[in-house]
């Protein structure tokens, strides 16, 4: 495949990605702030964002494992997920996480185990589509070519 | 009060009247979050220090506990904080506070605290203990931008 090829590719993959809601405008400011200085930037902030996502999703789970359910504990991590999310534009991974602290407010477990499970499956969505996006980048890098700026109208 | 009208340069660094450009302390607990912070600072031609909690930033300031509150000898002054609000410990609430409680000249630095959700009595609480503005996160380039045009317009 040659390069222009493989940047439509790149360009309709990325433009899907934003008319399923998987991603937001957010992550367009990550691409904006990526240049010659800083040409890992948007791996680089995703990365932290997948390290401390694990971290929480794992904490919120075995908080909610335990005897006696500590509520607070657990909405303050959904809370820290919700807002690195929303940093990286990780849009209904941030949803799944306002929905998560309603169910914590009322201490509903059952409702709180269900929303954890919903928030993994949309965190491990976004992952698998960035590390896809990136996958498609680094092929065009490596055959000579530039990644191109997204231009997308909202 | 905000000036409206400040200009916006799309030309290379508008540096401060004294030949520096402005030194910003962000304060978050999360590594993206003070990542994404830093790069948009050093896109508006700022120095950044980064702290990732409220007595780390207190020790940045040279206002920790058990730092003897030497003006002098403080080789980096800070020309803004900008805070997270949520964070264990020390939250930015607090740390404001602790700022703007200072009998010496660091009172007057501006403090910006942000914040991901829009809670009106926060905000009051905020802009009441002194805060220069209270932003939404996350923040954008426009933001930042906005910001430092603040900044200059208040020192000049």
């Amino acid at each position: 495949m040659e390069v222009g090829q493989m940047q439509s590719r790149l360009a309709d993959y990325t433009k899907s990605l934003f008319m399923e809601g998987i991603l937001d405008a957010q992550f367009l400011q990550l691409q904006q702030l990526q240049d010659e200085s800083n040409p890992d930037f948007v791996v680089e902030v995703v990365s932290l964002f997948f390290d401390d996502s694990e971290k929480l999703l794992n904490d919120i789970a075995r908080a909610l494992d335990q005897q006696c359910v500590d509520f607070k504990k657990i909405d303050a991590h959904v809370h820290q997920l919700k807002g690195s999310s929303s940093s990286v534009g990780a849009q209904r991974v941030k949803n799944a996480c306002v929905a998560f602290r309603n169910f914590c407010e009322e201490q509903n477990a059952e409702e709180s185990r269900r929303c954890l499970q919903q928030v993994k499956q949309e965190y491990y969505l976004v992952k698998n589509k960035l590390e896809t996006l990136f996958t498609l980048e680094q092929q065009i890098v490596a055959a000579g070519g530039s990644v191109p700026m997204i231009e997308l109208s909202f | 009060m905000m000036d409206s009208t400040c200009a916006h340069s799309s030309s290379s660094a508008k540096v401060m009247e004294n030949g520096e450009q402005p030194h910003v302390l962000a304060v978050d607990d999360s590594l993206a979050d003070r990542k994404l912070i830093e790069k948009l600072l050093k896109n508006s031609s700022c120095k950044v220090t980064t702290a990732e909690n409220g007595p780390r930033a207190l020790e940045v300031l040279g206002l920790g506990d058990g730092q003897h509150n030497n003006l002098e000898g403080r080789i980096s002054k800070v020309n803004l904080i900008i805070t997270d609000y949520c964070m264990p410990g020390m939250t930015g609430y607090e740390l404001l506070k602790k700022v703007k409680q200072e009998s010496s000249i660091m009172k007057e630095v501006p403090v910006v605290v942000v914040s991901s959700e829009n809670v009106p009595t926060r905000i009051n609480k905020c802009l009441e203990e002194g805060a220069q503005m209270f932003m939404l996160k996350p923040l954008k380039q426009s933001d930042v931008k906005k910001l430092r045009c603040q900044l200059m317009n208040r020192r000049s």
